[in-house]
């Protein structure tokens, strides 16, 4: 198929073959190219063949997490009123993000790219309003002594409470804090990778320094004691991968890129929709 | 992509979130209300969790505007292998749920 490129699209492969497959996508064009299987250009099958896979992660995690749920008898139910209110702002977070990001889908398809970095950039604020959410309500809940013996002697958290509610949830079940931290761990890992990847397609390597800054400046203010005080350099590690895709294949994301984006934010706002309720609304005790 | 303009339209996404946010708040005063049994809870809160997530895939992924080939095969290859998930996970559930947990 690279044979066949005109010679003057060779030079930049990566643009070359986007453009071809997409005029083959909507002009329905057979012969020269080969037709797509789904009707679909190939970025966007993959990322759906990607979120297939992720999605039975998630899957097992939740019936894991299920599984626990039936056969511990007395099931905790630590979250109080409190954390649900903040539970579900985190979720109507979520959702707006899911709208923002299609509207920054329907910039880039007319061509409007200020309202499409724009569009992006209240998706990413969102994002980083559930992170910064769930960040909290993780380290209010250790204070309290929710915690997995992990915690301590890999992240160095530092002593949580040794009584009370949440500690004898601790001690007694440690099923719960096993199965809460690591599906909703496991969640924000994406979104954060997401928030990202939003970045790298608004901003492409603008966003680099910005990122670089986010991750010093977490590495620096984010106490030793605290849980996320080491998980904080997979913003270093994000910020590597982002350099090494948008420094060595610089190229100007389009609306197909956008739209694959896309996909995957509105995925991981889905599995946030099975996680709210299973794990939050059916731990509750409100009094 | 051309198929985006012939086939949505911008105000339908706005009612596909207010739905959204809708279904939410259903899910909350249900978990704040506690009406019914953990085990009937878990059901009509999954099938909440079902019909949020078809309007999110269907809608926000786009996935009802793709060809009927796309749509078929990816939904039932993860239907499929999660409903063999649930076959291993569905007897001892069911066994421990007859024994009467809460």
């Amino acid at each position: 198929m690279v044979d066949d490129f005109p010679a003057d699209r060779k030079g930049n492969w990566g643009m070359a073959e986007a453009t071809i497959e997409h005029d083959a996508v909507q002009h329905g064009a057979s012969g020269e190219y080969e037709a797509p299987l789904f009707g679909a250009y190939s970025k966007k099958v993959g990322m759906w063949l990607f979120l297939a896979s992720d999605s039975l992660t998630f899957g097992a995690l939740l019936f894991a997490f299920s599984y626990n749920r039936i056969y511990t008898n007395p099931w905790p139910t630590p979250f109080h009123a409190e954390s649900i209110a903040n539970a579900t702002i985190m979720t109507a977070c979520l959702l707006s993000s899911s709208l923002t990001m299609v509207l920054a889908v329907f910039a880039a398809q007319r061509g409007d790219r200020p309202w499409m970095r724009n569009w992006l950039l209240a998706t990413m604020v969102f994002g980083t309003a559930f992170i910064v959410l769930h960040a909290m309500e993780w380290s209010k809940l250790i204070g309290e002594g929710l915690i997995l013996s992990g915690f301590q002697t890999i992240l160095g958290v530092s002593k949580t409470a040794t009584s009370g509610e949440l500690a004898d949830i601790s001690k007694n079940i440690p099923q719960f804090p096993q199965a809460f931290f690591g599906l909703t761990a496991m969640h924000m890992l994406h979104v954060t990778i997401g928030v990202i990847y939003l970045g790298v397609i608004a901003f492409r390597k603008w966003f680099l320094p910005a990122l670089a800054v986010i991750w010093i400046a977490g590495a620096f203010m984010i106490p030793s004691g605290n849980v996320f005080h080491y998980p904080v350099h997979a913003l270093g590690i994000g910020l590597l991968v982002a350099a090494v895709i948008v420094l060595l294949k610089p190229k100007d994301y389009d609306a197909h890129d956008v739209e694959v984006c896309g996909l995957y934010w509105h995925f991981v706002d889905l599995v946030w929709m099975f996680i709210f309720p299973l794990v939050y609304l059916m731990s509750t005790k409100v009094s | 992509m051309h198929e985006t303009a012939t086939h949505d339209t911008k105000g339908q996404y706005f009612w596909v979130w207010a739905a959204l946010l809708v279904l939410t708040a259903i899910e909350v005063v249900l978990g704040y209300r506690q009406m019914f049994s953990p085990v009937r809870m878990l059901e009509v809160l999954l099938l909440l969790s079902v019909i949020k997530s078809a309007l999110i895939i269907g809608y926000f992924m786009h996935l009802k505007f793709e060809t009927a080939l796309m749509r078929w095969l990816l939904v039932l290859s993860v239907v499929t292998c999660f409903v063999i998930m649930y076959f291993f996970f569905f007897p001892d559930a069911e066994r421990i749920r007859q024994l009467g947990v809460q």
